[in-house]
């Protein structure tokens, strides 16, 4: 039997643009086991409640994490809108659903790149990123933001997008599909990126689903599950389907990140297309008493907001659960039988977004 | 960029920030901002650092890891802290676990505000690195040049 060896991974290392940290015991080159270990970026956020108001936590809900920030804020609101049956007007939450899914284009863009890098095919990287500027050019436009928004606050929204600029927005999507469908031709058809990704970090459908894997390497596994089927925001009106892919190895999950693009730009179309007049948001009085779980997809995967309040203006309690802390557990079991060259490709498989888990 | 003669590398570290400056500093080296034109490389070895671009405050988690990165980089070096957590903490200054800017562990010499903080403000913050590289090589240097003069003199004195 060869010699067992314990390489550390992380916490500083070059594809991680966060920290985590791995063991991973190798038998020569092959990985046998993986212990995790995080808590390099917990700062206390869930505690903070107790210092902040709850109109005011918002601020602190988007900086739960800097990619999907505005998702955070989003859950954050519709869990204290709920509790204090607030209803939220059409315009309002067409928008929401704009910026999360612009949210959402941004994310997979970057991730797409970050993995280019990971897999050695550097080009691509600069192209994904390239591709997501506009994306962030179209954020920083209506929000004044490129990746803090700020502009969600319980009871609605704090700005509108004017009509001249929805419609520059749905000219500029046809280009921007094209060329989105044109990178993802080579993340999904290039004869080396199949050769590295097919058949890396399989988990199959049952031990995705029993190790409680959420978003796309869930849906990679061929589980259809996906939040915005619940119909939140404005997802019940603008109809929705999951993305799913039935493989389970990296490549499933890049093809789940790639195809969700694609219906990405499709929902905002379609939420241009249908956006209703109105007001923006509605004067909230009192405080929350009462308690909810709210959630929301988002492009990692299923966001928890569990929140308590006991009529005063802090919430009593305030419970987080990331999606990047639900895919470790799937992480651990796709690792063992990977090289350790593979390795990093396999982590960012699961796009681990470090400062959401670490709250 | 005409005072730029030589190629500095950066070294990124995530302290503990929300990741919003972390992408930030990444798109720097992306085709918009794309700082590699001026020789400037993101390694991921402390040891080829010559800058070291942190985001985000302290905990009790990180410390001895920034700290060790810190020392692991060869002189002459500077570090740059992005973001308002990195400088003082930000908005996280009341968590139970943030200790506060990443000047409580190691020395700093440019803070960039913001949150996020732009590319723009993030590059201009590694071209005021660039200069106080430059002065900190010059002061080494012209000390080793001090050194040096002393112990020719100290020779030249023990030979008379």
């Amino acid at each position: 039997m060869p010699k067992r060896i314990v390489v550390p991974f992380g916490p500083q290392h070059p594809v991680l643009p966060e920290p985590i940290h791995l063991d991973l015991v190798l038998e020569d080159e092959l990985v046998v086991d993986v212990v995790p270990s995080i808590g390099y970026i917990h700062r206390g956020l869930e505690q903070l409640v107790q210092k902040r108001e709850f109109t005011e936590y918002v601020y602190v809900a988007e900086r739960i994490c800097g990619i999907c920030s505005f998702m955070h804020a989003l859950c954050y609101c519709q869990g204290i809108e709920h509790i204090m049956k607030i209803e939220v007007p059409d315009r309002a939450k067409y928008l929401r659903t704009i910026w999360s899914e612009c949210s959402r284009l941004h994310s997979h863009l970057l991730w797409l790149g970050l993995f280019a890098d990971g897999m050695g095919f550097e080009n691509l990287f600069m192209r994904s990123w390239q591709l997501r500027e506009s994306v962030l050019d179209v954020l920083e436009d209506t929000t004044g933001g490129r990746v803090i928004q700020g502009t969600c606050k319980v009871g609605g929204i704090r700005r509108d997008i004017g009509q001249e600029k929805l419609d520059e927005m749905h000219r500029a999507l046809d280009p921007f599909e094209q060329q989105c469908r044109d990178l993802g031709d080579v993340f999904l058809n290039d004869e080396t990126v199949k050769y590295r990704l097919q058949g890396l970090g399989v988990i199959a459908k049952d031990d995705a689903y029993a190790l409680g894997a959420a978003g796309p390497t869930l849906r990679g596994s061929g589980v259809a599950v996906d939040l915005r089927e619940t119909g939140y925001a404005a997802y019940g009106d603008l109809g929705f389907k999951p993305v799913v892919e039935t493989a389970g190895d990296c490549y499933a999950r890049c093809a789940v990140r790639v195809r969700e693009l694609y219906s990405s730009i499709d929902l905002i179309r379609r939420a241009i297309d249908g956006m209703p007049e109105g007001p923006l948001d509605v004067k909230v009085k009192g405080a929350p008493d009462g308690e909810y779980f709210s959630r929301v997809e988002q492009p990692r995967g299923e966001v928890v907001h569990y929140l308590r309040g006991d009529g005063t203006k802090h919430l009593a309690r305030a419970r987080i659960r990331t999606p990047t802390l639900a895919n470790i557990p799937a992480l651990v079991k796709m690792l063992p039988g990977a090289q350790l060259a593979d390795v990093p490709v396999v982590v960012l498989s699961i796009d681990p977004c470090i400062s959401c888990t670490e709250r | 960029m005409a005072f730029l003669k030589r190629s500095p590398w950066i070294l990124h570290y995530d302290a503990s920030s929300c990741n919003g400056c972390d992408i930030e500093v990444l798109a720097c080296l992306t085709p918009l901002y794309d700082v590699e034109r001026f020789g400037i490389i993101n390694t991921g070895n402390p040891k080829h650092a010559d800058i070291l671009l942190i985001t985000g405050g302290i905990n009790s988690q990180n410390r001895p890891v920034v700290r060790n990165l810190y020392e692991q980089m060869p002189e002459p070096k500077v570090v740059v802290a992005i973001g308002a957590c990195a400088a003082t903490g930000g908005i996280f200054r009341e968590c139970y676990n943030i200790a506060g800017g990443v000047d409580k562990v190691i020395p700093v010499d440019v803070y960039v505000p913001g949150c996020a903080a732009r590319p723009e403000q993030i590059i201009d913050g590694v071209v005021k690195a660039l200069s106080i590289l430059e002065e900190k090589r010059e002061k080494m240097t012209g000390e080793a040049h001090t050194k040096e003069e002393a112990r020719h003199a100290a020779e030249a004195g023990e030979g008379t």
